[in-house]
């Protein structure tokens, strides 16, 4: 028998069966029993979220936001000085939109629908929020800035490729820009780390501490897999007496009985224990993340690098561990979201970041029990930067990818 | 040797002698002993095919040539410098040491023009449009000029291999150790790339091959060498070694592979 071969004209596969019916169908009604849990958990998300926007709109008192924006955003920061916050911000926007433009000066179009779309939501947010006008306008020029630089960093980049090259060094310098402006000194009236707070300080611990852990964690995982005895076992001796304690313990650790060891008269500033503390505590679990990675790249890459004459130091820095980062994106970026949500635990040891001016604002008697409206905007501000944060995870392994 | 020779290549003498190796023994960690003092000569200009079943050691005796695997007894001389454990002895050595590996190891997060610029950027520090220049002549000797910009992922096994010894040749070696280069490849691609192997051995490049291609071994190579059981059991001419061979042991791998 034989059977007509499938003809070769055509160039697709066969259409599937599509529209909303069949996807239900396939999907959520395939049979008696999942048709069963689809009317049960349908109704019970229905039950639910009716009963959430009931609460929100009707009892939840969302007052407690609005009268206490700056110290959600900067905690108990001198208002005299917000300028400088505001200032920071537009540093960061000109350089996030001059790297978006130079970075995607290639592609055919700037602004493509999500992204303008994504604009056209945050544009609503802004001159929606209940803040006073003047901010709503800053917002609004914010997002022009940040537009406006990705504009000038496309035309600019098309013309010079190579500036590509210097935007790293223009986030360093910008960074150190941040903390003089933060901080104050050389100029500037200075403001003690007290008086820091917010999503300002969360976003400065966990900025610290990325900075500071990624290189360790790389240096630890390298350590770990060294020919040399003493720098192996001192690298893992480190990761796994930091990795056997939990980070809470740490924290008191570096709040409470370090400065009982230092010598009299050394007192170390409460911030940077804890900055310390947090990335120690990322550095170890980084570096395994990282170890991951270097097993997963073939020897065979390291032997051709060194039959190309490059030396150990070389072939780990320009073959070996590019290759190993790259594979090991997916969780250093885990890594760093865990990080930024353990800054949450120095506002238990009572830093202002936060979660701990939030707890501040609900000891505050005219805002007793606001405790769901305060902590689900907290949350609703945790989970953007997260998510940003795994966006740009992704956005980055797409860029990284060479197969294909 | 009637081919022109480029700047690129050695010239050939065929007297002066490139490596030499005495004796060779070498235990694994396991205290396998994989190599049970093997001897070789390899002259300037000398194309030599190592033959042999696998797990008979032809792999790792070509890579005690450039340190890649170390030794415990006997000595290797490679271009009048006897290979020891001193690293700097070993970097010398690997500059003028070109390797072809089975499975191409080509680095995959750079570029075609990039895998084979970076070791005459880093090692030899040329400047970076000197090493592009040779580079570009060096692709467009083996028929890949086209796709200098592309990543390694996107080109088939033949094409990749053909790279790896573009990027080999660019440290302008004066010796080639061939690891199995067609092994690992698709049999409509061996051909492209023994192309290759062969205009270069053509333009006087000494060379050392492990490989299974007969037909490779009877045009090109001068010598033909069988090692089995981490010894060399007998080399010659390719008439002698596939028309006339002595020892058993190699009528009994001729007979396996030449069915």
């Amino acid at each position: 028998m034989t059977t007509a071969p499938p003809s070769l004209s055509s160039t697709r596969p066969p259409a599937a069966q599509v529209g909303a019916i069949a996807w239900l169908r396939k999907n959520l009604f395939s049979n008696w029993f999942s048709a069963l849990l689809t009317v049960v958990l349908g109704l019970l998300l229905v039950r639910t979220s009716l009963g959430f926007l009931t609460w929100a709109t009707t009892t939840a008192q969302w007052a407690v936001i609005p009268a206490n924006l700056p110290l959600f955003f900067v905690g108990r920061y001198p208002v005299a000085q917000y300028w400088r916050i505001w200032a920071i911000v537009g540093i960061l926007a000109t350089l996030s939109g001059l790297s978006w433009g130079i970075l995607s000066r290639n592609l055919a179009k700037l602004f493509d629908r999500n992204i303008l779309i994504g604009f056209g939501v945050a544009a609503a947010i802004a001159v929606l929020i209940p803040a006073p006008i003047p901010y709503r306008i800053l917002l609004l020029a914010l997002l022009g800035l940040v537009l406006a630089s990705a504009w000038i960093g496309r035309l600019v980049g098309q013309r010079m490729p190579q500036l590509g090259q210097w935007l790293s060094l223009g986030w360093g310098l910008s960074l150190l820009v941040v903390w003089w402006l933060i901080a104050g000194g050389i100029g500037l009236p200075g403001v003690r780390t007290n008086d820091w707070g917010g999503l300002m300080l969360t976003m400065f611990m966990s900025v610290t501490s990325i900075l500071l852990c990624f290189p360790l964690g790389i240096l630890l995982a390298l350590g770990r897999q060294s020919k040399l005895p003493v720098l192996r076992w001192i690298a893992i001796a480190f990761i796994e007496v930091i990795r056997g304690v939990p980070l809470i313990t740490l924290l008191f650790v570096g709040a409470y009985m370090v400065p009982l060891f230092l010598p009299g008269g050394i007192r170390l500033n409460q911030l940077l224990l804890a900055i310390i503390s947090l990335t120690l505590f990322s550095a170890a679990y980084l570096a395994e993340n990282v170890r991951g990675g270097l097993q997963s790249v073939p020897r065979g890459q390291a032997e051709a690098a060194n039959a190309l004459g490059l030396n150990s130091v070389l072939a780990t820095i320009l073959i070996v561990l590019p290759q190993a980062l790259k594979v090991s994106i997916p969780t250093i970026v885990g890594q760093f979201i865990s990080l930024v949500q353990d800054t949450t635990l120095v506002g238990l040891l009572g830093a202002f970041e936060m979660l701990g001016i939030s707890r501040s604002i609900l000891a505050n008697p005219s805002f007793i029990g606001r405790y769901a409206e305060v902590y689900l905007f907290i949350g609703a501000i945790y989970w953007v930067l997260c998510y940003a944060m795994s966006l740009g995870s992704r956005r980055l392994e797409k860029q990284l990818n060479t197969t294909h | 040797m009637t081919q022109p020779q480029t700047e690129l290549m050695t010239s050939s003498t065929g007297t002066e002698t490139m490596i030499v190796a005495e004796n060779v023994e070498k235990w694994y960690d396991n205290n396998f002993h994989v190599l049970r003092g093997v001897s070789m000569t390899v002259a300037k200009g000398e194309v030599v095919v190592v033959m042999g079943p696998s797990g008979s050691g032809k792999s790792t005796f070509i890579r005690t040539f450039n340190a890649l695997e170390s030794y415990q007894k006997g000595s290797i001389t490679v271009d009048g410098i006897k290979i020891s454990h001193d690293l700097k002895n070993i970097d010398t050595i690997r500059r003028e040491v070109g390797m072809v590996f089975q499975q191409f190891n080509l680095f995959p997060h750079l570029t075609v023009l990039q895998n084979v610029t970076l070791s005459p950027i880093w090692v030899r520090r040329w400047p970076k449009a000197k090493a592009e220049e040779v580079a570009m002549q060096l692709l467009e000797r083996v028929g890949i000029l086209s796709q200098a910009q592309k990543f390694p992922g996107q080109l088939s096994g033949g094409q990749q291999q053909r790279v790896a010894i573009a990027r080999a040749l660019a440290m302008q070696p004066k010796i080639m150790l061939f690891d199995e280069p067609t092994s690992a490849l698709d049999p409509e691609m061996v051909r492209e790339v023994l192309d290759v192997m062969r205009t270069l051995a053509d333009s006087g490049m000494t060379m050392v091959c492990v490989t299974h291609e007969v037909g490779f071994a009877r045009e090109v190579a001068d010598r033909v060498v069988l090692m089995a059981d981490g010894l060399l059991v007998e080399e010659g001419t390719p008439d002698e070694f596939f028309g006339n061979p002595k020892e058993d042991r190699t009528k009994k791998f001729l007979s396996q592979i030449l069915h």
